[in-house]
């Protein structure tokens, strides 16, 4: 019986001690930092130049931290931590490339869309696939979580390889051991730009934009955002954020 | 109180049908639990290998001074896999070592685990074998029992009985271990709960389903070792 008491209180102990920790996240003071979840595996939209990370989605999130009058700080994580982190409050808003779908629409929302992307394959020179159609029975190499990942779920009889970096996709795919990867077209092409042997097939089989994700009912900063959005994108800062990372083709 | 629990419980088999239910994603936990066990047996047998062998190069050489290349040798794979993590050495294999050649990644882990796990097994036979009192060792040799008789027919029994604790325990540290398999795109069953995070973007259920089930399986590992270490302790009596 003795026994048995002892441990009611220890478990007793541990939820308060647990309570206590849960209390000590919602009395936070007023915010004055804006913290952004994101993956800065991805160039040209995030990666680290120095220790400091860059790219369109920090640039432009440094805007808008600017108009808000809050100070900007970046939180590096695995792509498929973003919208977690996100949702569960670990971060205010989720810039990664962020495409909009449906799923994610169901437990974070959205800002304005600033950025257009598409899907795109990535082979090896000369290699037999030449397009979406012919991705079936093969070995697919995608970063786990990707719109990437989840539209080549629907490749009959293809084997998919889910690396953590989009990178280490594209590094399996010069040592042959994926035959293809699928990826956004941006990233794809920094990508390749530092390979040799390696292609973009021209087919482009995905319509997407990006948005900044924020927590389900964070209407306040949601709205902050989209505002500081529309001001960036009709004086001009975001064209030049866009054309400071993407050269004209 | 019940509007509050009928809430609760919409929710939770909600999170329940997204995480597990919904477009088969179980499979992912299923299928994923299946590698983890593949590479941790296999991973143990070939580290129990590795480890033996150099545990008899290693002590044989502390014991008669023959065999100083090999133990040299030893020596320097000890180092080397003590001193770098295993995350390393897994995506070294991966990407360098079978750098040009298309190989199963299952395999690729067995490799790389087993070769990881193989040097703390080493120690930890060795540490065996030289807690066996140099007076059996003694007693085997002027018995007649030449210096591998003597060894296989005295020393390692006890040794083997003395370092089952430890050995089950490296079983346990293994099977953990294996969880970053996921980092060469490998899907065990960390990786499996990973992708239905991703999909699902629900912290809570996939994690801790991946933790309870690690957890179920050290214990009953656990068990299995104990009731191992006890029939093997009647000889004690």
């Amino acid at each position: 019986m003795k026994k048995i008491t002892r441990f009611t209180a220890a478990v007793l102990a541990i939820l308060m001690v647990l309570s206590l920790a849960a209390c000590g996240n919602g009395g936070k003071d007023e915010k004055t930092k804006l913290i952004m979840a994101t993956n800065a595996e991805f160039p040209p939209y995030e990666y680290y130049e120095g220790d400091e990370i860059v790219g369109i989605d920090a640039d432009i999130m440094k805007a808008v931290a600017e108009e808000l009058g809050m100070e900007l700080q970046i939180e590096d994580m695995a792509f498929d931590s973003v919208l977690v982190a996100v949702q569960g409050g670990k971060a205010d808003v989720g810039a990664a490339a962020l495409t909009v779908t449906e799923d994610r629409k169901k437990n974070v929302d959205f800002s304005d869309t600033y950025a257009q992307a598409t899907q795109v394959i990535i082979v090896k020179d000369g290699s037999e696939i030449t397009g979406f159609d012919s991705l079936a029975g093969k070995s697919i190499g995608v970063q786990l979580g990707t719109t990437g990942d989840i539209y080549v779920e629907d490749v009959e009889g293809a084997t998919i390889e889910r690396y953590n970096k989009g990178f280490e996709a594209v590094q399996a795919l010069t040592q042959g051991k994926i035959d293809a990867v699928v990826i956004d077209s941006e990233p794809a092409k920094a990508f390749i730009a530092e390979t040799q042997g390696l292609v973009i097939l021209d087919e482009a089989f995905t319509d997407e934009e990006y948005a900044l994700a924020v927590a389900k009912g964070n209407e306040e900063l949601l709205g902050k955002i989209n505002d500081a959005l529309k001001k960036l994108k009709d004086d001009g800062t975001l064209d030049e954020i866009v054309a400071k990372y993407i050269k004209a083709e | 109180m019940q509007a509050w629990v009928a809430e609760k419980w919409t929710w939770f088999s909600g999170q329940i049908y997204d995480n597990f239910i919904k477009d088969d994603r179980y499979l992912y936990i299923t299928n994923g639990l299946k590698a983890t066990l593949v590479i941790t047996f296999s991973a143990v047998i070939l580290g129990i290998v590795i480890g033996f062998l150099i545990a008899t190069i290693r002590s044989t050489y502390d014991k008669t001074g023959k065999l100083k290349f090999a133990n040299a040798i030893c020596s320097i794979y000890l180092t080397v896999i003590r001193g770098t993590p295993v995350v390393v050495q897994l995506l070294i294999i991966y990407f360098v070592i079978f750098g040009s050649v298309n190989i199963s990644k299952i395999i690729v882990a067995i490799i790389a685990f087993g070769i990881n796990s193989g040097a703390y097994v080493a120690e930890i036979f060795r540490s065996g074998i030289m807690s066996i009192d140099e007076g059996q060792f003694e007693a085997g040799r002027s018995l007649g029992f030449s210096y591998v008789q003597t060894m296989r027919y005295i020393v390692m029994p006890q040794a083997f009985k003395n370092v089952l604790p430890a050995l089950g325990n490296e079983f346990i540290v293994l099977l953990k271990e294996t969880s970053v398999a996921g980092y060469i795109a490998l899907q065990d069953l960390a990786k499996g709960g990973d992708i239905i995070r991703s999909r699902t973007f629900s912290a809570f259920f996939p994690l801790i389903t991946v933790a309870i089930i690690y957890l179920i399986m050290v214990i009953i590992f656990s068990r299995l070792v104990k009731l191992l270490e006890r029939r093997l302790r009647k000889s004690d009596r």
